[in-house]
């Protein structure tokens, strides 16, 4: 009767060891489900950020702009009598 | 549940805890019965009205558009997010102090925004802007009216512009390849949009997320060998040449021959594909790959090449010419008489009569195969869309006029691709690379690379075609200060309706530089230039001229040119000393 007793608390035990697991498993999934929505939303707000970034670059880097800011503003020019000389690091 | 039994002894419950409990588990049927009936019965109207709202859906998740990029990876065509503001009309008229706000934020007048939501009063979905930057979208929600959201589109952005259009191609307005590379490798390209199982409410908003996320997949990248600082360069001076020469439209074609890789393929007219409704069919095609022309004498280096090779001939010996000769009914002609001429000279002045000289000792099989072997009608590898073959007839159906004519480049059509890839030959030491436009992951089957003459052949023409560009040459306007420069002119007249059109010229130039060790083959070809001055010399040499000097320098390529590194030898030791 006793074992009977002692097996029955023991499996009771067990069921609710295993039913708050359960609990934390479920709190757990929700967690985790959250923070990939927001890792989600955080991933695409970066490649939206590197996408816009991308084209601004290469919008300042537009070789028309760069030959005009370089003739204009600095006031560059093409070299035309020129040596060359060799150097050595 | 661990409840110790205290009543071990008493030998029967009382009766009463049965019926109590009886009464109790009745209780709850009757509880529920009537909750049932509330539900189904009562309350039915509201609650199926409530599930209406309600929706489960399986939502698109947009995947981008893989990027094209140039050899060093700066983007030619890329897909940035945008966001379109979408409004449930009705939601949004009850709330009529958000109107002006949100109207400025749109960019549109009060007014006009409450016509346009009150005429779709009854719809659930209209679209006030479609793809508007994500600052701008945020800005929108910032307002926080009731019933506007969001929706991801991808719009296709092309940095480079009408300079690459032909090549990169664009897309349509549903974001799929419509022209160029875009059309080609479009399923390459292309992603595959996931989706999302969500429970939706009455205005759209997105109530609960449920299991079975399909991730989207992303299109590949496609990695093009084009440099875009070359092909920029490469389209500003056609461009300006096209107009300044009245020309019907010209092109200008970059190879670097050590690989076979096209470093700009640039052709104007060109067209925006950033704007999709300037689009003018006139500049979509893709010259280089999609039009063929007589090449005329731009063929001659190949010619005496192969007369080379073969042994037949020695760069010494002289042929006498006397400025015209017949061939059947043909006659032959040079531009005057140039009397007796070795190779150098039949290059330098662009003799017909030479060539055709040389051609009718080689024999029509052996100047046929000459041509096949630099790939004049085959395919290129270039794998461009829509690329031709161009018309290299056989060798048996050609009699003496045809092998003349064919000496000099006339009665055969080919593609400025299969032009340049030849030249790429005599470049790189008599190697015939396939041509490349895409590489990395993406990139089509390789034509395997081919010796057809020996290298000492490539460099002898090589060396010949230095004179084309002295002052007694045909295209001294060719020259680039510092550099010693290989290449040659050609004129052809365009044939039409009824045969040869005397007033309808292509004038082409093709050159190499540095002659000892090209980095750069450079193709020029003006359509029906107006001026006076048709020749390929007088009007697509300064262009060569034009790009490939600051091609040169953008690829830090040393000068060669012996005057130059000599008075530089001069100042280095002066300033040693």
């Amino acid at each position: 009767m006793t074992r009977q007793l002692l097996t029955v608390a023991a499996l009771a035990f067990a069921i609710l060891v295993s039913a708050i697991a359960v609990v934390q498993a479920k709190h757990k999934t929700r967690e985790m489900a959250h923070e990939l929505q927001v890792e989600r939303v955080e991933g695409d707000r970066l490649s939206t950020e590197w996408a816009q970034l991308q084209l601004e670059e290469s919008a300042w880097a537009n070789p028309d702009r760069v030959a005009r800011v370089a003739r204009r503003e600095l006031g560059m020019i093409q070299p035309r009598h020129y040596v060359v000389l060799e150097s050595s690091p | 549940m661990s409840r110790r039994t205290p009543d071990r002894k008493t030998s029967a419950p009382p009766r009463w805890r049965g019926y109590f409990l009886m009464g109790l588990f009745g209780l709850f049927a009757v509880v529920l019965a009537g909750r049932a009936f509330d539900l189904q019965v009562l309350d039915q109207a509201f609650l199926t009205k409530e599930g209406d709202k309600r929706h489960l859906r399986t939502l698109a998740v947009p995947a981008g558009r893989g990027a094209i990029k140039d050899h060093n990876g700066e983007p030619l065509a890329l897909s940035a997010p945008t966001e379109s503001v979408w409004a449930v009309p009705g939601a949004v008229l009850e709330a009529p102090e958000k109107l002006a706000p949100l109207a400025r934020q749109l960019g549109m007048s009060v007014a006009d925004l409450r016509k346009r939501l009150e005429n779709y009063k009854s719809r659930q979905f209209l679209y006030l802007r479609r793809q508007l930057a994500p600052a701008d979208a945020r800005a929108v929600m910032a307002v926080d009216a009731p019933g506007i959201f969001l929706q991801r589109e991808y719009k296709r952005y092309y940095p480079a512009g009408e300079a690459a259009a032909q090549i990169v191609g664009m897309t349509n307005i549903d974001g799929r390849g419509q022209e160029g590379l875009e059309l080609d490798r479009d399923d390459y390209l292309h992603g595959e949009p996931g989706s999302r199982r969500v429970v939706q409410d009455r205005v759209g908003r997105v109530v609960e997320d449920l299991a079975g996320f399909e991730p989207p997949q992303a299109g590949h990248d496609l990695q093009l060998t084009i440099d875009s600082r070359l092909q920029y360069l490469a389209y500003r001076h056609i461009k300006s040449a096209v107009i300044k020469n009245d020309a019907k439209g010209g092109m200008v074609v970059m190879l670097d021959p050590s690989s076979g890789e096209l470093r700009a393929v640039a052709s104007y007219p060109s067209f925006n594909p950033n704007d999709r409704d300037s689009i003018d069919a006139k500049g979509v095609r893709a010259r280089a790959a999609t039009d063929v022309m007589e090449p005329g004498s731009t063929v001659k280096p190949l010619l005496l090449a192969q007369a080379l090779d073969s042994g037949l001939y020695d760069t010494g010996d002289v042929i006498h010419t006397k400025g015209w000769f017949m061939v059947g009914r043909l006659t032959v002609k040079d531009f005057r008489d140039y009397g007796d001429v070795d190779f150098a000279k039949i290059l330098q002045k662009s003799s017909n009569v030479g060539a055709a000289h040389v051609g009718l000792k080689m024999g029509r099989e052996k100047v046929w195969q000459g041509y096949n072997e630099f790939g004049f009608g085959e395919a290129t590898g270039s794998g461009f869309p829509g690329e031709r073959l161009g018309v290299l007839k056989d060798f048996y159906e050609w009699n003496d006029v045809e092998t003349a004519t064919a000496s000099y480049g006339y009665g055969m059509a080919i593609t400025a691709f299969q032009l340049i890839r030849a030249y790429g030959a005599l470049a790189d030491d008599g190697k015939l690379h396939g041509l490349k436009l895409v590489e990395g992951k993406g990139a089509n089957m390789q034509i395997p690379t081919e010796q057809v003459i020996k290298p000492q052949t490539a460099r002898t023409i090589r060396h010949l075609l230095e004179g084309v560009i002295e002052p007694a040459g045909t295209a001294t306007r060719a020259a680039i200060p510092g550099y010693r420069v290989a290449g040659k002119t050609g004129t052809a007249r365009k044939a039409g309706a009824g045969g040869y059109n005397a007033n309808r010229h292509q004038a082409l130039f093709v050159g190499m530089a540095p002659a000892e060790k090209p980095a750069l083959v450079t193709l020029v070809m003006l359509d029906e230039p107006q001026k006076d001055a048709y020749y390929g010399g007088a009007v697509a040499a300064p262009v060569f001229s034009a790009v490939m000097r600051d091609a040169l320098r953008l690829l830090r390529v040393p000068p060669d040119d012996p005057a130059l590194l000599a008075a530089s030898a001069d100042a280095a030791s002066g300033n040693g000393t």
